[in-house]
């Protein structure tokens, strides 16, 4: 029994002198607390809807100032015809509109019906589910609000049309997601994996007092992780669409090119952290706090990020797979072409220009 | 922490220039100065004319390197440990074969065999061929012999004279004291500080006093007892016999007290001193 | 003479690879035991066996008159160990190894105390009592290590290699303090690929390909050979080893 004690009290000594673990055993709980409390949140707030009111009667304007007063919705933009929403829904600006047919007032107070169409971008189902809830909510207030004030019932429907997933079908949200994540874990954790371990067994230094020059190591240690990684996307591709029923609308060619950019990017962040790294334990626990915790956390398929606070909202733009996200999302879902995805693609570009470049430049070439 | 400091020192052609310290010594800093893996604080190096900062690449192109560890890829076998350097340097195992001939030979009847499947010997043998793919000029082999078992470390030090018969220049650490009489000059080297640097024999003729080799059949209490006599000045246990040195140059009284100590068949005789010896003496300072 | 370690035909097969070859040797109370062999040898198998860390194929073995198969416990609690691989807490002090290794070995707390401090005085490493073992010079790490592995007072005490890469003087300074264990009783079992420390023991064994090839005095074998020193008697031996190497 004291021996026990006496290996447990050692035990805590080791962990209390390694400040890289203490930080972790510490850090990690507060953190989460910090982002599952206050940041992340599955509730919708704030979705940018459009209003589409062709009537324009006391009616249609009281109800579109009760949605419009509510939390869950701003109101972004009030079109005069419903000719640009598909604009809009494309370019991710709205996700949702409703829309006030002619005659709105009228109809209701002469027949005691009428109809609200409202159009919801269901590539993610959850969100497009909870917002039409919402605004199905608003209306039924009023509704009730309405009948009591006057003598006949009135009602007002409301048509809900889900649009690039009717069938409010999970798969077109999480295969992107999930997509973003697995590239962006092999190539970042074994890229820099590779690396290091090349410099834990003591062959880098051979490597190094040698003709072959630095970078081609570089190369040839993300070669093979690009090759498997562009076989891994159309495995899953392949897979999405065999089993789960999801086709790629878009072009392909558009698609594979900014996976490439991503997974480019991808790999020079794993070279990037195998600099820093000394053991191949160290590479693997920077690629997984350092980037899988961000990926999942900040791409945007599990918490969605208009939700967050701006703070959130502006980190998430450093994180290569949101964007990704969104281009994978707007090929592979709605269909786009290259003129919706060509910000998306310069950014990813970017990145991995930058990245691979400063990477380059600390990659020692010397021991230390 | 200083690693190595104000090291000076040069190395003939064709030459085979040993390192001799213990672990810590700062053995593997200077290898990695001189392969241009580290840069020096202070002073000046250069290898085959090249200065080792300024003309770095030249340098890498034209050594050979056996680090400390034996980094050759444990899931390639030998064969495929062995081309894949030749690649990197730039040729083929054909174009030098002559010169790993001797030693490649010994291995090969395993050449299928993956590398971290080898004995430590083998693996020694692999490593030295693959440094030696490229002909180079210089040759550097850091701590080449620890760990490999006596018979192949013997077999290895053949090796090397063959290859200096060949005019290949081969700078060589090792902790093994007995190893620094196989080569031409050495250096001696503890805590990042150079003791003394010279032909083996040399450094051996430099030893200040006579030295003498006490036996007795109680080498435990001999050893007490030496120690604790007045004019011993070093005494040291070298197996079966002491190194003793004394202060005043003629001693008589020695046998005398230990045979007084109950030591019944002590001898004493005057030996030259060895490389250890001379270690011993200048940790001493 | 009372022997601490006795074996008979002790065998350990890995498979078809026979390891460790029906050794039969016995060690006395007392005295400093060399156990020498080239690597691959069997060395490392059979101080394994005799430590209690793998158990024998065939053969039997006592330990402090304990058996190797059915009192394993018995004999870790009876022995100490030092490996030349690994010995202290890098990241923990002086005194803090001492008292981790003291208390595992089942010592009384006013013991192990008193013993830190006796420890501490013959070792000379008073003022580095609180000083973390990774900023000790190798030497000092070498000669805690061994003096920790005695804290219990063991009655045998096995070292696997524990000189290798030590500076000469250091290497001395640490045979004296196995000379000074010895004469307090305790029995050495010592592995060492330095020849000349091969003469600082009573008796010395041989092993090569899993088996017994020499065991006497190391004046005896010279005698038997015909040479003057150990070195050359090892090196007869080691030579016509079929099993090159791990």
């Amino acid at each position: 029994m004291r021996q026990l004690i006496i290996f447990v009290k050692k035990e805590f000594l080791h962990v209390f002198r390694d400040r890289k673990t203490l930080l972790m055993l510490f850090g990690l709980p507060i953190a989460q607390i910090v982002l599952f409390g206050f940041a992340l949140s599955t509730e919708i707030k704030n979705s940018k809807i459009t209003i589409v009111d062709y009537s324009k009667d006391v009616v249609t304007t009281n109800l579109i100032q009760k949605i419009g007063a509510s939390n869950y919705f701003n109101i972004e933009r009030s079109l005069k015809s419903a000719t640009d929403l598909q604009a809009d829904f494309k370019k991710g600006i709205s996700k949702m509109a409703v829309i006030f047919p002619e005659n709105f007032g009228s109809d209701l107070i002469h027949t005691g019906k009428a109809t609200v169409q409202v159009i919801a971008d269901a590539s993610d189902p959850n969100l497009a589910t909870t917002i039409t809830n919402y605004v199905t909510q608003i209306i039924n207030d009023f509704n009730a609000q309405l009948s009591a004030n006057s003598a006949q019932p009135m009602q007002i429907m409301a048509e809900i049309q889900m649009l690039y997933n009717p069938e409010l079908r999970g798969a077109p949200n999480f295969v992107p997601g999930v997509m973003a994540l697995v590239l962006m874990l092999v190539c970042t954790m074994m890229t820099s994996v590779a690396i290091v371990k090349e410099k834990e067994l003591g062959t880098m230094e051979v490597l190094l007092v040698s003709p072959f020059k630095p970078i081609y190591i570089i190369i040839s240690k993300l070669t093979p992780y690009l090759i498997i990684s562009v076989m891994n996307l159309f495995i899953i591709l392949f897979l999405s669409a065999v089993f789960l029923d999801l086709q790629v609308k878009g072009s392909l060619l558009l698609l594979v090119f900014g996976s490439i950019l991503f997974i480019l990017t991808s790999l020079s962040i794993g070279l990037y952290l195998s600099i820093g790294a000394k053991t191949q334990q160290a590479a693997m626990g920077l690629a997984l706090m350092g980037m899988m915790l961000p990926t999942m956390l900040l791409t945007g398929f599990l918490f969605p990020i208009e939700n967050m606070p701006i703070v959130m909202q502006w980190l998430s733009n450093a994180v290569p797979s949101r964007w990704y996200f969104l281009i994978i999302k707007k090929v592979m879902l709605k269909g786009l072409g290259f003129k919706a995805v060509w910000k998306e693609i310069l950014i990813l570009g970017s990145m991995s220009v930058f990245l691979f470049a400063i990477s380059l430049r600390k990659f020692k070439i010397r021991l230390e | 922490m200083l690693a190595v400091k104000d090291i000076s020192f040069e190395v003939n052609k064709a030459e085979i220039f040993g390192l001799i310290g213990p672990d810590g010594a700062g053995k593997t800093t200077l290898f990695r100065i001189l392969t241009t893996l580290l840069i020096a604080d202070e002073g000046r190096a250069t290898v085959n004319g090249l200065d080792v900062i300024k003309d770095y690449r030249r340098i890498r192109n034209s050594v050979g390197y056996m680090p400390g560890r034996f980094s050759l890829y444990q899931d390639l076998s030998i064969e495929e440990n062995l081309s894949f350097f030749a690649t990197v340097f730039g040729t083929t195992i054909k174009e030098n074969y002559n010169l790993i001939k001797d030693i490649y030979q010994q291995i090969e009847p395993f050449k299928t065999r993956r590398a971290g499947k080898l004995s430590g010997g083998m693996k020694q043998k692999l490593a030295l061929c693959c440094a030696l793919i490229h002909k180079p000029d210089v040759l550097f082999l850091d701590e080449p012999t620890t760990g490999v078992d006596v018979v192949s470390r013997k077999e290895f030090w053949e090796m090397l004279k063959r290859l200096k018969a060949q005019g290949i220049t081969i700078l060589v650490s090792t902790p093994y004291m007995d190893e620094a009489n196989l080569c031409d000059r050495i250096g001696l080297i503890q805590k990042g500080e150079i003791l003394s640097i010279d032909t083996p024999g040399k450094i051996v003729q430099s030893f200040p006093e006579q030295l003498y080799a006490v036996k007795s059949a109680n080498t435990f209490k001999l050893l007490h007892d030496v120690r604790s006599y007045a004019n011993t000045k070093s005494c040291f246990a070298f197996g079966d016999a002491l190194h003793v040195t004394f202060k005043e140059k003629k001693d008589e009284g020695i046998l005398p007290y230990l045979h007084d100590k109950g030591h019944a068949d002590v001898v004493m005789q005057p030996i030259p001193p060895s490389i250890e010896d001379c270690f011993i003496h200048l940790l001493k300072d | 003479m009372e022997s601490v370690i006795k074996t008979e035909k002790l065998t350990k097969r890995f498979g078809h690879f026979i390891a460790a070859n029906e050794l039969t040797f016995d060690v006395n109370k007392g005295e400093i035991f060399g156990f020498l062999g080239a690597n691959g040898a069997g060395k490392t198998t059979a101080m394994r066996m005799l430590c209690g860390l793998l158990k024998p194929s065939s053969g039997k073995a006592t330990i402090a008159g304990f058996d190797v198969y059915t009192e394993t416990e018995k004999i870790k609690r009876n022995i100490g160990y030092m490996s030349q691989r690994f010995s202290l807490y890098d990241n923990l002090t002086v005194t803090e190894n001492i008292r981790f290794y003291a208390g595992i070995y089942g010592m009384r707390i006013k013991q192990i105390k008193t013993k830190t401090q006796e420890l501490l005085k013959e070792l000379q490493l008073e003022k580095e009592a609180k000083t973390l073992v990774s900023d000790l010079p190798l030497g000092w790490k070498q000669k805690l290590a061994f003096s920790v592995s005695v804290v219990h007072d063991p009655s045998i005490v096995f070292l696997d290699e524990p000189t290798g890469g030590v500076d000469p003087v250091t290497r001395r300074q640490f045979w004296d303090l196995i000379y000074f264990a010895a004469d307090k009783g305790v029995t050495v079992f010592v592995t060492t690929h330095y020849m000349d420390e091969a003469e600082y023991c009573n008796r010395v064994s041989i092993m090569v390909d899993g088996v017994i090839a020499a065991m006497d005095s190391p004046a005896h074998l010279k005698q038997q050979f015909g040479y003057s020193n150990m070195e050359d008697v090892f090196y007869e031996l080691a030579r016509k080893a079929k099993r090159k190497g791990d």
